[in-house]
């Protein structure tokens, strides 16, 4: 597959604050990629230099093949899409489609044939004539995607589009930008702090953290294998559990607890050995992988544990015991009858969770 | 935490592949900055732009340090050849208007005798005023304050007469006590306008709270209200300090003959042409009346910017 | 207890206190007073007076509009009305334009933004008396810019605008641009910098070149900030005295005089109160119309978003 973007050693300061440090990235032809990350993370940032909006310290950047490091975003090959949509007032948004175009110098009728293509496109052929201020806010970031889309470029990308737009609006634009890439296949960079819309847009993932990217991978290793501490507590809802206690290496690798043992047989280690000796650890084991009752039995390990507290969702409940004297969360289908108090065998394979060190918070 | 050279689809690449490549040699890093002509323009379009505001402070200046002959000379922008204060003397001492010639001093004495009571006067007003209408209005309330906001955009010809056949009236007519309540009036209008909006900005949890515990109208105010209000009163005084020394047109009406503030003194030391003009002095004297709110303006700067600002963006 | 009103302009709910809010009322007295007397009594008083036949003193014999069929006859009047429509247009035309210009370049990263802003907003702070009398000396031909021009070799070099009866209306021009145009610039750069950040961005992606954003974007986005300093100005120029009383005092010849001088020579000095009072009533028509048009254009909009809705 053909590069997209290719990001090599980039950097960036203001003033003394290093806020991205050698940072590499590869994107190919076609992906939605996703930068992905709690505020503060870089993301917006790395985003913002990609389209030239923001000057590196260090490094360049790839388009397309072409090295546009210090070209101008107009030069770039890029469409641009930002959360407050940032659309022209005073004009309609048939001349916000279209303002670009004149002022780069387009015939008319390639101006006028590529604005019915990206209003057929994004389903805003009705609006042509009306000032933003007359539309919905999902009508505006419809009408600021096609914006980008007149641009005719390789690459899009997408600050935080959907953060403005309240819940019901946000899946179902969420759904509508799914296929737009489907029908585009352009690439795409998007930016969120959403872990839902990073599960369900992304090709891959690249969940960043105070500027450098932690884990770079599709949303299914992200989510069953994470790389570290960080990442696995940043995806997942409700939040992966964390047991703190040993990990005693040899033959038979076994997690220690408070005097609880959890055999980690058939857990795939980082280099396929378990580490020699005792190193302190971190167990993750997310909450839907728990079973009770019956099920527990046939698990590797199984224990039994008081139900401290029970929050029905609707669709299904969570319910919190302690393991090891630590809390501990784990989800069952809404059927199930749960009471405060009540004692529970449950039971999950240690193999399909995660192992992290304590000082490092690697995965194991 | 580890930063590994990601490539394409996931599958690690070794780097010594990536980095052999002919682009490391392409632009990198920052852009390199050139000063472009744009640049450079709107540069020169700034400092341009300063040296004329800045000239006729220059030349007032430096022709209050020149005497006679050198200013006869003409050379306005020279820097003096014989530095002397003697004209700033004049001007505070001896400077004559009309058939008096006592200088500029009784003239900033006035003006503070003036400017002080009316600046604490009509802001403490605007202040009462503007938390009235914020927090307790009844019913008419609003009425009379658009009428107010009116009238601060009524030139002050359109309702002097009136208001000196009401001064005369009432004999407060060419007094101190006159002068200061047509200031009050006149700046009611906007500081109440400042003072209005400023309250209306803070939240009304706040006053609520106060209602909460029990206190009343006069109580929320100086408890709660007035503590809190320290910005805008700084700004509402720089306004009006600057405001009513500089004034002209109400001290010519209504300050009588023995209230005559530094403005009026100024005009009359300056356009009396009685003799040989004395320019040197006049320059002098004229920097001595901006002196007051200069200083002012310098020393509170943001707030004064802000202040103009905040007073002229209405609701 | 009885309800409290809630503050604040627009607040969607008012509850009103069921007995009359005496403190209040009370402690508002000096406006009520003021506003009912100053701006309102007093306007109408005003403009009875200007249909009487006062002289010296305030009289109630009215003699319809023989005032202002005088004042428009009068040669003076109609001076003062050619001069303060040039002097007003051009003054708020230079000043808006000059204000924005300078507000956009200062909107450039300037480093020494703080030291400009300074610079250009200290003329505020003067008095325009001397500000007039700063200007005169500068335009003055036998000892300002003219001679020290002249001295440097140009010896035949001209510019004592206020010497002539035609252009001295320019020298007073020049003057309040000076005082007033950073006021404007300080304005504008508030409504530059309150527009939205990521209109830049997209107009950068587009690739808009910056004049054309500035025109054609930010400049209808910051209608609040031009309106402000538009209003700001007209205000202060109808009732402009100060300036011309100290720099021309209304010559050469009255080629200078101003509408607001006329009313005070009139009730002053010549001691003809129905005749000021008549000119005072034309000064006040302006403001009325401004506000009518205020209204209109609020009426307006609301229209409009009711349909819209």
């Amino acid at each position: 597959m053909q590069t997209s973007v290719s990001i090599k050693d980039l950097s960036l300061a203001f003033g003394s604050v290093r806020v991205i440090e050698q940072l590499n990235l590869e994107i190919g032809q076609g992906e939605f990629l996703v930068l992905l990350g709690p505020s503060g993370c870089g993301k917006s940032t790395l985003l913002n230099c990609i389209a030239g909006l923001l000057d590196v310290s260090d490094g360049q950047i790839f388009i397309s093949g072409k090295n546009v490091t210090w070209e101008e975003p107009k030069d770039r090959g890029i469409g641009m899409v930002f959360q407050s949509y940032a659309l022209y007032p005073q004009m309609t948004v048939e001349k916000n489609l279209s303002f670009g175009l004149r002022v780069a110098g387009f015939k008319k009728e390639e101006i006028a044939e590529r604005v019915a293509r990206a209003s057929e496109i994004l389903q805003i052929g009705p609006l042509l004539q009306r000032k933003p201020a007359n539309l919905s806010g999902g009508q505006r970031q419809r009408v600021a995607i096609g914006r980008a889309l007149v641009r005719d470029v390789d690459v899009f990308l997408f600050d935080e589009p959907l953060s403005n737009l309240d819940a019901k609006l946000r899946s179902e634009l969420r759904v509508e930008i799914k296929r737009l890439h489907q029908r585009l296949k352009n690439t795409m960079i998007y930016v969120t702090h959403d872990q839902i819309e990073a599960m369900t847009l992304a090709d891959r993932i690249a969940i960043m953290r105070d500027g450098v990217i932690q884990q770079l991978a599709d949303p299914h290793t992200i989510y069953n294998k994470p790389v570290n501490l960080f990442v696995a507590g940043f995806i997942g809802s409700p939040s992966m559990n964390f047991i703190h206690g040993d990990l005693e290496g040899g033959a038979e690798p076994t997690f220690v607890s408070n005097g609880v043992r959890v055999p980690m047989k058939g857990y795939a280690f980082d280099n396929g050995v378990p580490p020699s000796g005792t190193t302190k650890g971190v167990l993750g084991i997310r909450p839907e992988h728990v079973a009770i009752h019956d099920d527990a039995a046939r698990m590797p390990f199984t224990f039994d544990g008081e139900i401290d507290i029970v929050e029905p969702m609707g669709s299904d409940t969570v319910a919190w015991i302690k393991l090891a004297g630590q809390s501990f969360t784990f989800r069952c289908e809404s059927e199930v009858v749960l009471q405060v108090g009540q004692r529970i065998r449950l039971g999950f394979d240690p193999a399909r969770g995660s192992l992290f060190s304590a000082d490092t918070g690697d995965r194991l | 935490m580890t930063t590994d050279n990601y490539a394409i689809a996931g599958t690690p690449t070794a780097k010594a592949a990536l980095k052999s490549d002919a682009e490391t040699q392409g632009p990198r890093g920052p852009k390199p900055k050139r000063l472009s002509p744009g640049r450079i323009g709107v540069y020169a379009f700034l400092v341009i732009a300063a040296l004329f505001f800045l000239v006729p402070l220059y030349v007032m200046i430096v022709t209050s340090l020149k005497d006679m002959p050198e200013v006869r000379e003409g050379h306005i922008f020279n820097l003096p050849l014989r530095p002397t204060i003697d004209p700033w003397i004049s001007a505070w001492t001896s400077a004559c208007t009309g058939r008096n010639c006592t200088g500029l001093s009784p003239g900033f004495l006035n003006s503070v005798k003036i400017t002080i009571p009316s600046v604490i006067i009509s802001i403490i007003v605007a202040s009462i005023n503007g938390y009235a209408l914020s927090f307790w209005r009844y019913r008419g309330a609003e009425f009379f304050f658009n009428l107010l906001v009116f009238g601060a955009f009524v030139p002050y010809q359109v309702v002097i007469y009136p208001l000196i056949i009401g001064m005369r009236y009432m004999h407060l007519f060419a007094t101190l006590p006159g002068i200061i309540i047509v200031h009050t009036i006149f700046g009611m209008p906007i500081l109440t306008l400042l003072f209005r909006n400023f309250y209306a900005g803070l939240p009304i949890e706040i006053f609520k709270a106060s209602r909460i515990d029990g206190a009343g109208f006069w109580q929320t105010y100086f408890r709660v209200m007035l503590p809190m209000s320290v910005p805008i009163t700084v700004v509402a005084v720089i306004l009006q300090v600057t405001g009513i020394w500089n004034d002209f047109l109400f001290g010519l009406v209504f300050a009588g003959p023995t209230n005559i503030p530094m403005t009026l003194q100024l005009n009359n030391i300056v356009n009396t042409t009685t003799g040989t003009v004395a320019y040197d002095v006049n320059m002098a004297a004229t920097i001595l009346t901006a002196a007051v709110p200069l200083v002012i303006y310098f020393v509170s700067g943001k707030w004064f910017v802000r202040g103009i600002a905040a007073g002229a963006v209405k609701g | 207890m009885a309800d409290v009103a809630t503050a604040g302009p627009g607040a969607p709910v008012v509850r009103r206190r069921r007995r009359l809010n005496i403190q209040s009322i009370v402690a508002t007295l000096p406006m009520i007073i003021v506003s009912f007397s100053v701006f309102f009594v007093g306007i109408i008083f005003t403009i009875i007076w200007s249909f009487t036949d006062s002289g010296m003193f305030p009289g109630f014999h009215f003699v319809g509009f023989a005032q202002y069929a005088r004042l428009w006859s009068t040669d003076l009047w109609l001076i003062c009305v050619n001069n303060i429509w040039f002097f007003g247009l051009m003054s708020l035309v230079v000043n808006l334009t000059a204000g924005f210009l300078l507000a956009v370049f200062m909107d450039q990263n300037i480093k020494q933004e703080s030291l400009f802003r300074s610079i250009f907003l200290y003329p505020f702070a003067m008095s325009l008396i001397v500000t007039g009398l700063a200007w005169q000396w500068i335009l003055d031909p036998g000892l300002g810019l003219q001679q020290t021009v002249r001295n440097l070799g140009w010896t035949t070099f001209e510019l004592a605008p206020l010497v002539h009866q035609e252009t001295a209306i320019y020298g007073l021009v020049v003057a309040g641009i000076w005082q007033g145009s950073g006021v404007t610039m300080a304005i504008m750069l508030a409504g530059l910098r309150g527009v939205d950040q990521e209109v830049w961005k997209a107009a950068r992606i587009d690739g808009i070149p910056a004049w054309r954003v500035y025109l054609f974007i930010v400049l209808p986005m910051m209608r609040g900030a031009v309106a402000t300093a538009f209003i700001l100005q007209c205000t202060g120029i109808v009732r402009v005295f100060d300036l011309v009383y100290a720099m021309t005092r209304g010559g050469p010849g009255n080629y200078t005089y101003m509408p607001a001088m006329y009313v005070i020579n009139f009730i002053t000095v010549r001691l003809n109160v129905g005749q000021g009072m008549a000119a005072a009533t034309m000064m006040l028509l302006p403001i009325a119309l401004l506000l009518v048009i205020r209204a209109i254009v609020v009426w307006w909009n609301e229209r409009r978003a009711g349909l819209n809705a």
